[in-house]
């Protein structure tokens, strides 16, 4: 690990591996959240399921923690890496042509770092907005299915999260195929695919994830 | 045709450049893109100003010494074409044409359109070769080598070195470059003893000169001899290869 850390090569790996950890979570807690489809127990009961897996073997709640600082220490690894090769490659190209063109360039591959930065404003907010509940007038602590309606039946919220979506699909549509490259996944007979298997995943995460406020706002789900 | 350049021209390294402005009448489009240099400095040269500086060697599309970044694009608009295989049929009657030098921190500008690509022949210095003790020449095919895997060396081999790679690359990094030059020894079995070795030391002389590589693909896109991407992803399993295991000797 640390060895990797020092190169950056090293550090691109742990940002594949730590980006692959963060997809796994974005994927099955869109999965999970399907379940607001099949009405209010269910979804609540799977929220109180996250927090009693595990028990008796570990206390309530732990196997949830331990998820939770595995996720803080992949999202600090993930960002300083990023913020570290950022800056070698400005330093690398510090007099640039008066315009450079692009060739081949994709929008979602030059956001990478923008569209980070968006991600991890959004992450923040939803943590604030639907975990802790301190954005929430009408927050019920233990109540995931009133909170998720409540929150999503403001327009400008669900808005912003339709908006951070587009963001975080673009971020996956280049990141999960980079990741292939960073670490050296790759054979004369898959590199065809790994570019449609991420843009693939991209949209799997985005629609599930946009379906919930539109769900929402459409009444579907009340 | 006429044509019209911006060139950018700069004393020696320690000066400031800019782009100044040129007017050539009288192109023919059958010109390659340096004769038309050629021409513009023979004029220049009669009037007695410095004629513009630009690497040049085979015009064959080869040697990997000619550069230039023109309109923004390293070996200019067409694909797997290096500058000197440019034809002025190209571009359009009237056209105004922006020369710069390959832009990097690595590449410093040594007089007009000419920079010190150095750092790419460090990377090779560093790992890329192989040791063999001297003496007869060992009977050929005596190591067998699969056609697939032969081909795909040979495919990396292409590579000129020529830096366009780094010069499109909006990170200015040196990956394709680098890859290649693993690769090309790292696919065959006379390259499988200084693997381990190779890539580190490879990876860690790219990192002392050039930037990190986001796998945007310009690089390739550029590539006169269309050394592809992929080859990157071979460079970064050996690097991670290398980090896992400890070969002796290493
Ligand atoms: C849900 C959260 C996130 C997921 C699932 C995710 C996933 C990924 C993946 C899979 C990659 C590809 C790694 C590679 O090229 O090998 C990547 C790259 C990247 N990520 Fe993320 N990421 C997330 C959040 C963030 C955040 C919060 C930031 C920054 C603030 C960020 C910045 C970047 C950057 C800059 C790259 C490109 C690095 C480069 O190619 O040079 N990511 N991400
Ligand atoms: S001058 Fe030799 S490749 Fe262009």
């Amino acid at each position: 690990m640390l060895n990797l850390y020092r190169s950056a090569v090293g550090k691109k790996v742990l940002m594949a591996l730590t980006g692959l950890m963060l997809f796994g979570f974005v994927l099955g807690h869109m999965v999970g959240n399907l379940k607001i489809y099949q009405g209010p127990e269910k979804l609540n009961a799977y929220a109180e399921w996250l927090r009693e897996v595990g028990s008796p073997a570990v206390p309530h709640g732990g196997v949830l923690w331990i998820a939770r600082i595995g996720l803080l220490a992949a999202v600090g690894i993930h960002i300083l890496s990023a913020w570290q090769l950022t800056r070698m490659s400005r330093k690398a190209r510090p007099h640039d042509y008066a315009k450079l063109e692009s060739v081949q360039l994709t929008y979602a591959s030059r956001t990478m770092r923008w569209g980070g930065v968006i991600v991890a404003l959004f992450v923040v907010y939803h943590l604030m907005h639907l975990t802790w509940g301190s954005l929430h007038s009408d927050f019920i602590p233990g109540d995931a299915y009133h909170n998720v309606v409540a929150g999503f039946q403001v327009l400008p919220i669900s808005l912003f999260y339709i908006v951070a979506q587009v963001a975080l699909a673009l971020h996956l549509n280049h990141g999960l195929w980079s990741l292939f490259q960073s670490l050296g996944w790759n054979h004369p007979s898959i590199n065809p695919w790994r570019r449609r298997l991420a843009g693939a995943f991209a949209a799997i995460v985005f629609i599930g994830n946009v379906s919930f406020p539109i769900a929402v706002l459409t009444g579907l789900v009340a | 045709m006429q044509m019209r350049l911006r060139v950018w021209r700069q004393k020696n390294r320690d000066t400031q450049g800019s782009l100044v402005d040129y007017a050539v009448d009288d192109v023919s489009s059958e010109m390659s893109f340096l004769e038309m240099l050629d021409v513009l400095n023979e004029r220049l040269a009669g009037e007695g100003d410095d004629p513009i500086a630009f690497d040049h060697d085979c015009r064959e599309g080869i040697c990997g010494t000619c550069s230039l970044m023109i309109n923004g694009q390293a070996h200019g608009p067409n694909r797997a074409t290096t500058t000197c295989q440019l034809h002025m049929r190209s571009f359009e009657d009237g056209d105004t044409i922006r020369i710069e030098p390959w832009r990097a921190a690595a590449f410093p500008v040594l007089k007009d359109l000419v920079v010190d690509r150095a750092p790419l022949d460090a990377i090779v210095q560093a790992g890329g070769y192989i040791s063999v003790n001297t003496g007869s020449a060992p009977d050929a095919n005596l190591i067998p080598i699969g056609k697939p895997v032969a081909d795909r060396a040979m495919d990396a081999a292409a590579c000129i070195g020529c830096g366009a790679c780094v010069a499109q690359c909006p990170n200015g990094a040196g990956q394709l470059f680098t890859a290649a030059k693993v690769s090309q020894l790292a696919l065959l079995p006379q390259g499988k003893p200084e693997r381990t070795k190779r890539v580190r030391s490879m990876v860690a002389t790219m990192e002392d000169y050039f930037g990190s590589c986001s796998n945007f693909g310009e690089c390739e896109a550029v590539c006169p001899k269309e050394i592809s991407l992929d080859f990157i992803a071979v460079m970064n399993r050996e690097y991670v290869r290398a980090a896992l295991v400890s070969d002796p000797g290493d």
